[in-house]
């Protein structure tokens, strides 16, 4: 039997993910619920006034936007392993990073996707001016993506022990810092009126970064918890 | 040259071999860096000058700087030994990556420690989101996080091997932290020792400096060889030449 095209298996890989993660409605809401819970912690901790939300609200959002992704990410490789899926993959006859990309894809158009479009809105519910908003949107759009590939390498290192959350979260959220401090910082910036283009661009060299090199890093890591 | 160093590299990636050489590079290894961290403390808290702005207060950099520099050469070595132990399986940087970080670690803790005592009378704050302290902070994470995953996984190889891909992923991290962290305010003084170029320190406070600073990262290496050495044991307990060296102790 010949080895199918790569270009097969990716159809066919992100027709299977995004079915399974369609199929089960609660890992679409649940992150995006979570999100918007959080961010209305914050009105309720510090104060209503709308000078003092506005000053935090960059930094909120994308620390609650940040959770969530993190959170969202624990049981992405389980399912697969319990079923025996994931050994599938890994010993298929075609490289492993193919099917990992379509897996990474799927998931963050299904929740990083999700929480970038619902951002303005709960930027709003902080009394962030109208004029910065699409720039907090720009920013998750591009920030969750790096999220996403980045969580995965400690989601794929932690898939076979039993204590994951945790474990996860001391390991990823270290890595998460850089894309934090540009994600927020644009959005302060652009709260002081000055031009987010740079830092917008920063950003996106950084998901480029995440996205040319993370999806061999989440393979490998799949491979070294599988034993390999 | 290049020769030399490869039949090294690969003499090194023996483990009965790396027991040797740590056998006969410890004994001498340990009471050289001792010695030279205390000349280098005792010169820079005693008798080196008093510095004109800072007073006595400044003399913690004989402690602060080599820490400092120790904990973030550490991890680069983590990343390295991380790429080998990924790339060419090699069993040795393996080992390496994991005798690294407790000590490292430990650094990254003291520099921080350090810098709050310092910061205190001359900036007059213990603790600020200033670029160098926030990029320390996430390292010291960084190394908690390795620590962590090796030992989450009870396998030492795949321990291993995780940790190395972790180790791998935090250096471009780290390096992106720094410039991240970099366009806040920095309150932090410019490095002060340089390679190339002037350095701004006084020879007379500048050699208690190098000398604390070598021995302390020989001390560094030293502890990095202990451990090795102890995994390596453990790892090739089942081996012939283990068996031989308990052999012949217990005679």
């Amino acid at each position: 039997m010949s080895a199918p095209t790569l270009g097969a298996v990716w159809r066919a890989s992100l027709r299977r993910e995004l079915t399974l993660i369609w199929r089960s409605p609660a890992d679409i809401v649940q992150p995006l619920f979570f999100f918007v819970v959080v961010v209305s912690l914050f009105p309720l901790a510090l104060s209503p006034k709308p000078a003092l939300l506005a000053l935090v609200a960059p930094g909120a959002v994308w620390v609650a936007a940040l959770l969530a992704v993190m959170l969202s990410l624990d049981g992405l490789f389980r399912r697969d392993q319990e079923s025996g899926a994931l050994d599938l993959l890994l010993t298929a006859p075609v490289v492993s990073v193919v099917p990992v990309a379509a897996k990474l894809l799927a998931h963050w158009l299904l929740t990083g996707l999700p929480l970038a479009l619902i951002a303005p809105l709960l930027g709003y519910m902080l009394q962030l001016p109208v004029a910065v908003l699409d720039t907090l949107m720009v920013s998750v759009l591009l920030g969750t993506p790096t999220l996403t590939v980045v969580g995965a390498i400690g989601a794929a290192l932690t898939v076979g022990l039993n204590r994951g959350g945790i474990l996860l979260a001391v390991l990823v959220l270290p890595l998460y810092v850089p894309v934090l401090v540009f994600g927020a910082g644009v959005v302060r910036t652009a709260l002081d009126g000055l031009p987010t283009g740079g830092l917008l661009a920063v950003l996106g060299a950084i998901l480029a970064l995440a996205v040319s090199l993370g999806p061999v890093a989440v393979a490998l890591g799949l491979r070294i918890s599988a034993g390999d | 040259m290049w020769k030399t160093l490869k039949r090294w590299y690969h003499q090194l990636g023996s483990p009965r071999y790396f027991y040797r050489f740590c056998e006969a590079v410890l004994p001498w290894l340990i009471p050289v860096s001792l010695a030279l961290l205390t000349l280098g403390l005792i010169w820079g808290l005693v008798y080196a000058p008093v510095e004109r702005y800072q007073g006595d207060s400044y003399r913690i950099i004989y402690i602060h700087v080599p820490a400092s520099s120790g904990a973030l050469m550490g991890y680069i070595a983590m990343g390295v030994a991380g790429l080998v132990a990924l790339v060419w399986r090699m069993k040795m940087a393996e080992v390496m990556l994991k005798a690294l970080a407790p000590f490292g670690a430990a650094l990254a803790a003291v520099s921080l420690l350090t810098g709050a005592l310092w910061g205190k009378p001359t900036w007059g704050t213990y603790w600020q989101w200033d670029a160098r302290m926030t990029s320390m902070l996430i390292l010291l994470f960084l190394y908690l996080g390795i620590m962590a995953l090796q030992s989450a996984i009870r396998d030492p190889r795949q321990a291993a091997r995780a940790a190395a891909l972790l180790a791998v992923v935090g250096v471009i991290n780290v390096v992106i932290v720094k410039y991240s962290v970099e366009w806040l305010n920095t309150l932090h003084q410019g490095a002060t020792l340089k390679v190339v170029g002037e350095s701004s320190i006084d020879a007379s406070m500048k050699w208690p400096l190098l000398i604390s600073m070598i021995g302390l990262w020989l001390l560094y290496a030293a502890n990095v060889l202990m451990r090795a050495r102890t995994e390596v044991l453990s790892r090739e307990r089942r081996s012939g030449w283990v068996r031989r060296l308990v052999r012949d102790e217990e005679a």
